[in-house]
């Protein structure tokens, strides 16, 4: 499948550079201009710089509003999802009437509001290994602000293939990681991480959850990086892994260094193209991930059919105890990771329905209980948030 | 030889909702056995079936990547800090 990025905005504008700022421009940029290590030289870097921002979301927030603050005269946007309601608490650039709209398109009218001398350029469109090269190939700095392990190797492999530095932040929680990468005599993702984890193996963000700030502070410190980047000046994360944790509000520092038998970026490269990283990540299919494993299903609308008519069936839910207090459908609670040591707490002999938010999580459950010996057990297909949609609205989604 | 270990916020899950802990050990190997045997639900985070440290999760002595030291046979002394960092991928959800 083959789909060539069509800018939904106009194209960038022909390689002259920008030799003058406007007097609006210089006013603008004053705090800058006045600064020594930006001054009109530096401005007009900025200006003449051509970012590409990979995702628009809770990193890209932070990243696309001090970038176009700053004046980076050409950003490129990359995402395809719509700004949905979750993403108000930390994706600052999206105001609630956004909601519903592409994210491209709202963070393009925000953007443009902050700064209407500078380009903004928007591709609606997920980033494939078809894609990659063709959109990178225009510009200068590529900032990965994705949130899944197929896009971030599919954009360090690209970053190296052009010779273009990669600004990486990645974010769970109360705990962040910054660092630049594909510097020349510098190391990539790969040389950090050769692998990924399989899936299942690591809570998502989305299981996980993220306070909505760190983005903000991660996010600034790519921005901040990207803009030295373009300036020349100052030390660069090249060789350093920066860890934030928000909860103890401490940085430290790993020393990052490049494996000269890297498959991507040592002396005898292995891979000289782009590959197909949901294979490599060992998710199937083009989607995110589901369920790992096929389990029997029960839907929302049966399990309501089936408790109205008085059967005997188990609820057993698999969610945190923080998840339960925001609601529940008055199962028996055992956190996932909790079920192997509390198993003894269930009764095999009756039928039990397991569920968590999506349904993930007890498809997991399903399969260790089954393996267990469980014969009689259902997963809730969807989890709560399709209990919320085909059954009862009045419990709220999260 | 008391080292303080550093569990990142993905594995506190499995460590007890610890974000440290001080083990008493002579080698890398040594602190993270201790680790594994006080957190028993880490191992298999931290390694594969057949006792090997997984490859998405980097191990540090201070500042060094253990895998440019001598891996998990890196000598540890007192007052050193080993920090286990697994690789995250979040950012836009």
């Amino acid at each position: 499948m083959s789909t060539k990025v069509q800018p939904i905005t106009s194209p960038p504008s022909p390689a002259t550079k920008a030799t003058t700022l406007t007097n609006e421009e210089i006013l603008r940029y004053s705090r800058h201009l006045i600064m020594p290590e930006v001054g009109m030289e530096g401005q007009l870097k900025l200006k003449n710089a051509k970012v590409l921002l990979i995702g628009t979301g809770g990193l890209g927030a932070p990243l696309g509003l001090y970038l176009a603050a700053a004046g980076v005269g050409h950003l490129g946007l990359v995402d395809f999802d719509v700004v949905d309601f979750t993403n108000l608490q930390r994706q600052v650039t999206f105001g609630s009437d956004d909601v519903g709209k592409p994210k491209t398109a709202a963070a393009q009218a925000r953007l443009s509001n902050l700064n209407p001398d500078i380009q903004i350029e928007t591709f609606e469109t997920k980033l494939t290994s078809e894609n990659a090269l063709e959109l990178f190939k225009n510009f200068d700095i590529i900032v990965d602000g994705t949130d899944n392990f197929p896009t971030r190797y599919l954009v360090n492999d690209a970053c190296i293939l052009l010779g273009k530095p990669n600004v990486y932040g990645s974010i769970f929680r109360f705990e962040g990681q910054v660092t630049v990468f594909g510097m020349p005599d510098g190391p990539c993702y790969r040389c950090l991480y050769p692998e990924p984890p399989p899936p299942g193996l690591v809570p998502s963000c989305a299981e996980g959850g993220v306070l909505g700030v760190l983005p903000g502070i991660v996010g600034s410190i790519q921005a901040m990086e990207t803009i030295k980047l373009i300036l020349g000046t100052g030390e660069s994360l090249k060789g350093r892994l920066l860890l934030f944790d928000a909860l103890a509000m401490k940085f430290r520092e790993l020393k990052l260094r490049k494996n000269h038998s890297c498959p991507m970026c040592g002396d005898h490269p292995t891979i000289t193209k782009l590959i197909d990283y949901y294979e490599f990540c060992g998710v199937r299919g083009e989607e995110a991930p589901g369920p790992d494993v096929q389990v029997p299903e029960i839907t929302p609308l049966d399990l309501k059919s089936r408790l109205d008519r008085g059967d005997d069936l188990f609820i057993l839910d698999v969610r945190e105890p923080h998840e339960f207090q925001i609601c529940n459908l008055n199962g028996h609670l055992i956190p996932l990771g909790e079920l192997p040591r509390r198993v003894h707490e269930l009764d095999s002999s009756r039928e039990i329905v397991a569920h968590c938010r999506s349904g993930k999580r007890s498809a997991e459950a399903v399969d260790f209980l089954h393996k267990a010996g469980f014969r009689k057990i259902l997963n809730l297909k969807g989890g709560i948030l399709a209990w919320s949609d085909e059954v009862d609205p009045s419990v709220p989604k999260y | 030889m008391s080292v303080k270990v550093i569990i990142p916020t993905p594995l506190r899950v499995y460590a007890g909702k610890a974000d440290s802990t001080e083990v008493s050990a002579k080698t890398v190997g040594e602190a993270l056995g201790q680790l594994t045997t006080k957190f028993g639900d880490l191992r298999k985070h931290l390694f594969t079936e057949d006792g090997k440290l997984r490859s998405f999760v980097n191990v540090y002595v201070n500042d060094e990547d253990i895998r440019y030291l001598s891996k998990e046979n890196t000598p540890t002394k007192d007052g050193d800090t080993i920090s286990i960092v697994p690789s995250i991928a979040g950012g836009l959800v």
